[in-house]
Order: structure tokens, then sequence, then C-alpha cells
């Protein structure tokens, strides 16, 4: 047998040493309780014991009215959430990053630190500070749509049901737009000079050369960026709870799954916390998540050919 | 445009867009600071102008420190915080170094397992956190925050130091073993003070979350002695919805020590996403 071929090594505490800490902190604290919320979404507390009831957790969930109207409404809102940021955060993110990669760009160090400064900033700040704009009775944005002549357009879009879920979206993309742009900013850094100058050999400069040459050479980075947004986004809370409350109002009409979540487990006014229904929630907000992270992993992810440089 | 890549009318446009989305970028931030220093009168009367002699007021300032303890606050954050990332620091590195020095059964093994946590975020499994923390009277202390964000920082922490790790030469490392240093001493002694700098940057990338999180100090220590910051300032603004004085002056409070930071360290965090976060 090998082992027995091989002068035998003797065991090395220090690897064990190295890695203990950090082993025992990552699967206490988060892979242990992941696997527990997936084991209780199939119990519920009956007299005060945790009695194993199957799926029934997951049939409430879907089958009771009161319950799949808020999940699907929340699912909906929580999928609109998520287009909006791809349509609009990763599209505005490119454009910038192609602008400041250009070269020779003077003040870009400027215009790179000043974009990133709401994503630094937390929720609730940014919440709250786009309500206070937003706000009728402030003014601030009725006075700016009059300087361009469209204050016709104002209503109060946190408070129309019609509206609050795009205006908070737009105010995510508002927050996080810095981290595409980063990543995008990176990405065509790293394009070497050769190929951009064999491109303008042939002719194919401005608009044409980003379509053509950058597009797909960052198309990794986009892939990146895509699915981090979708992890983002499915695991949302914070902003919705700032700007709206907990029963993301006007009529739940922002409620997304982590909303959605937060009273289920904890309760709200009228409405009992019922840890066995949060962590079925959790575990559909797991799979989703999952579902997304496998599709890039291996769809996305495989089709993308890296290039080597 | 076909011809000239760098005309004049195309770096106009270029410079045209950047400036107008800086302007919507800092716009909101620079509206609230400015207006925090103002009268209830100028806030109202005069929302988008610098504040004057005339409407310059300390009202909300002198408000909020009057009323809410946010020394207090600030203080929990500060120490939730700092122990956090000295622990993320500490343990990811060990980790890290582990995975990229010694060659091990089951050490890609290990590695997919700590980069699991990079995908799933740690809020799915919040519901049996609490029952750990309530199991083990952790409830409404900070220690439970500091586990908590110790645990979601280390999967990207480790992922990042070891990609660094690697690059550290291996001659040196030899070199010490010859001189007969322990394995401890290498890592502690000579590997570490090497990969200083994308330890800044694993810093700051864990920092930023940490502070400003509402989700677990709401779940796992809502306490008024335990309260964050970032709870205290969602529960104070929450009251003072009227105090448009107060309000503003409390979110300018909020902001000023993250912006501060983040000018002093944005080289440092530019840096470290346009090289080692991509790899």
């Amino acid at each position: 047998m090998a082992a027995d071929i091989r002068p035998k090594r003797p065991f090395r505490w220090h690897i064990g040493v190295f890695l203990a800490p950090a082993v025992l902190v990552y699967t206490a604290i988060m892979i242990l309780p992941l696997a527990g919320t997936l084991q209780l979404s199939l119990f519920r507390n009956i007299e005060q014991h945790q009695v194993f009831v199957g799926l029934a957790n997951f049939r409430t969930l879907f089958g009771d009215p009161n319950w799949s109207v808020n999940f699907w409404n929340a699912l909906t809102n929580n999928t609109w959430f998520f287009i909006i940021h791809m349509l609009v955060q990763n599209p505005i993110g490119v454009m910038l990053a192609a602008l400041l990669s250009s070269p020779r760009l003077r003040f870009s160090a400027f215009y790179r630190t000043a974009i990133f400064v709401p994503t630094i900033l937390s929720f609730v700040i940014v919440g709250f500070a786009w309500k206070l704009i937003l706000s009728p009775l402030w003014g601030v944005a009725p006075h700016l749509l009059d300087l361009v002549g469209l204050k016709s357009l104002f209503t109060p879009w946190l408070g129309k049901e019609e509206y609050a879920l795009t205006a908070l979206s737009l105010i995510s993309v508002w927050q996080f737009v810095g981290i595409p742009m980063m990543l995008i900013y990176a990405a065509l850094l790293s394009i070497p000079e050769e190929v951009i100058e064999a491109a303008e050999c042939d002719g194919i400069t401005g608009m044409s050369q980003f379509w053509k040459i950058k597009l797909p050479l960052i198309l990794p980075s986009i892939g990146i960026i895509s699915i981090l947004t979708f992890v983002g986004n499915f695991n949302a809370f914070d902003l919705i709870y700032t700007a709206q409350g907990a029963l993301a109002g006007p009529n739940y009409s922002t409620d997304i799954l982590g909303t959605f979540l937060y009273r289920a487990f904890f309760g709200f006014q009228l409405q009992v916390g019922d840890p066995n229904m949060g962590a079925a929630i959790a575990t559909m907000m797991f799979l989703i998540i999952l579902g997304g992270v496998c599709v890039y992993l291996f769809l996305v992810q495989t089709r993308l050919r890296r290039y080597q440089f | 445009m076909s011809t000239a890549t760098r005309s004049v009318p195309r770096t106009i446009g270029a410079h045209a867009i950047l400036l107008t989305y800086t302007a919507i970028a800092l716009f909101p931030v620079i509206l609230v600071i400015m207006n925090s220093f103002k009268s209830r009168a100028g806030i109202f009367g005069a929302p988008l102008t610098p504040p004057t002699p005339k409407t310059f007021d300390l009202i909300g300032y002198t408000t909020v420190i009057g009323q809410g303890d946010f020394i207090h606050y600030f203080q929990n954050s500060l120490i939730v915080t700092v122990a956090s990332l000295f622990f993320v620091l500490l343990f990811g590195a060990m980790a890290a170094f582990a995975l990229s020095e010694y060659r091990f059964r089951g050490n890609s093994l290990m590695g997919l397992y700590l980069a699991l946590g990079i995908m799933i975020p740690i809020r799915l499994g919040t519901v049996a956190i609490l029952q750990l923390m309530v199991a083990s009277g952790l409830v409404n202390t900070l220690t439970a925050l500091i586990l908590v964000y110790t645990a979601q920082g280390l999967p990207l922490a480790v992922f990042i130091l070891s990609e660094f790790m690697k690059q550290v030469s291996d001659d040196l490392k030899n070199a010490g073993r010859i001189d007969g240093l322990s394995e401890y001493t290498i890592f502690f002694r000579l590997v570490l003070p090497l990969v200083r700098p994308s330890m800044a940057t694993v810093a700051v990338f864990t920092m930023i979350p940490i502070w400003n999180d509402l989700w677990f100090p709401l779940i796992l220590a809502p306490s008024e002695e335990t309260k964050t910051v970032t709870l205290g300032a969602q529960l104070f603004l929450g009251q003072f919805v009227t105090n448009w004085n107060a309000i503003l002056a409390a979110l300018s409070l909020a902001i000023m020590p993250v912006l501060i930071l983040y000018v002093i360290f944005s080289r440092q965090l530019i840096r470290g996403i346009t090289s080692g976060a991509v790899k």
C-alpha cells in the first residue's frame, strides 16, 4: 500500500490549529443554523412540542389563501425588484465604467470615488433621505421637476400602490450602481492594450469597438454581477423596512420575501410570529437563491469563455 | 467618430454624463447635510440653498444629542465592528494560510465548504440562529452580534486572503523552516506582515456591511443597552417623524463618520475591488 512505502509523516497538528477557529465558528453559526432552519420548516409547534409534519407548512404556504396570496405577492414584487436592477443598475454601471476607462480621462478618480459614495451608506440613511426628498411636504422633488418643466408629473411616489415598488427599486439602484461600475471598470482595465490596438488597426473604434471587442471580453464579469444582484435582491429587507415599515405599505405593494419572512417569523401587530412558517419561507428563499446560483454556475459560467491574456 | 477615438466632443460628452451621474449620486447626501444646519423655516423655505447666516441653526443637533443615546449606540457599533473585524481577519488569515500553504487530504473540499457562504446569505438561517442564541443566553448581548458577523465575514475573507497568500514566496518560508522557526512563527512573523495590504482590503469589505446592518441588531439585540447606531437611528427617525431638524441632524450624524472613513480609505477600497476581488 502506498501509505506503507512513503515515510510516515507525523500528524501535522498545526494545520488543524490554523483551520479550527474559522471552521468552528462558520459551522456553528452559519451552516448548522442554515440546516436547522431547513429542518424546522418540516416541523410544527403543537401543544409546546415540535412535531414532524412533513411538508404541511409548505402546503399551508401555497394552499392557505392567507399565506399564499402574500407569498406570491412578495415573490412577484421581488422579481420586479430584480428585473429593475438588471435593466437599470447594470446597464448604467457598464456605461459609467466604459466612460471611466476611456484613456486619459481627467478626474476619473474623483468620479469613481463620488459615484461609489451611496454604496457605503446604510439603508437607514438611504431610505430616510429619499423619503424626505420624495415627500410632498418638503417639496424638493416637485421643485426640481419644476425646474425642467415637468412639475405635473409629480405624485407622492412612495405612497402610491402602483409606483412605490418601482420607486424603491430605483432608490436601491441609486445606492448600488457603484458595485457593477467598479467590477466592470476592473474588467475593462485588464483588457490588454494590444487587443485594442489591433482593433484600431482594423478600423474598429468608438462605439463599435465597445460592442464588438470590449463587451464580449467583459461578459464573465457581467455574469458575476448578475448573480451578485440576484442573491442581493432576493435577500433584501433593510431598505423596504426602513422606508415603508414591516407592513411594506401601501397595502403590501412593496412587500418582498425579506419583509414577508420578517413578519411571518417575528410577528407584527396582530399577526403572531411563527418560527416554523418563517423557516418555511426562509427555505423557499434558500431554494430560489440556490437555484439562481446553480443556473449561474452550470449554465452561464461554463458557456462564457474566459479569455486568458 | 469613426476616425478619432479621443476627439473633443467625445471627451466633453463623457465628462457631461459622468458629471451628471456624480451629481445624482451626491445630491441627496449633500442636501441632507446642508439642511441639517438650518432652521425649520430655512429647511422648508429654501431647501436647495446652503445655510446662510439668517437660516443657520444647530437646533437639530442639540435635539439629537439631548434626546438619543447616540454616543452609547455609537460605542456599541464600534465594539461590534472592531471585534468582528479582528476575528474575521485573524481566523480568516489562519484558515487561508492552512488552505494555501499545506497539501492535505480534503484541502479543496474544505475550500469549497468555506466558499459556500459567499453565495448563500447567513440571513436565511436567522430562525435557527435566534433559537441558538436564546438557548445559550446570548440574546441582547453584543457577543451574539460579534459571533454572527464573524461567521458572515469569514467566507469572503478566506477566499480573498488565500489568493494573496499563494503569492508569498516559498523560498522565504522554507528559509524560515531551515532556521528552525515553527509553522506558527512563520505564519505570524513572515506571512502576515507580507499580506497586510490585502488584509486592509478585506477589512474594508467586511466592515461596511457590519456597520450598516439592520437585520441582526433588530432580531438578536434590540435592547436599549445593545442597540447599534443603525438600529438606534432607525428607531429615532421613526419617532421624530415631524421634527425635521432632528431627523436631518441624525441622518447627518450617521452619514459623517462613514463618509470620513470612506474618504480616508477610498483608495484602499477601490484598489481592492479593482485588483483582488475579481480574480
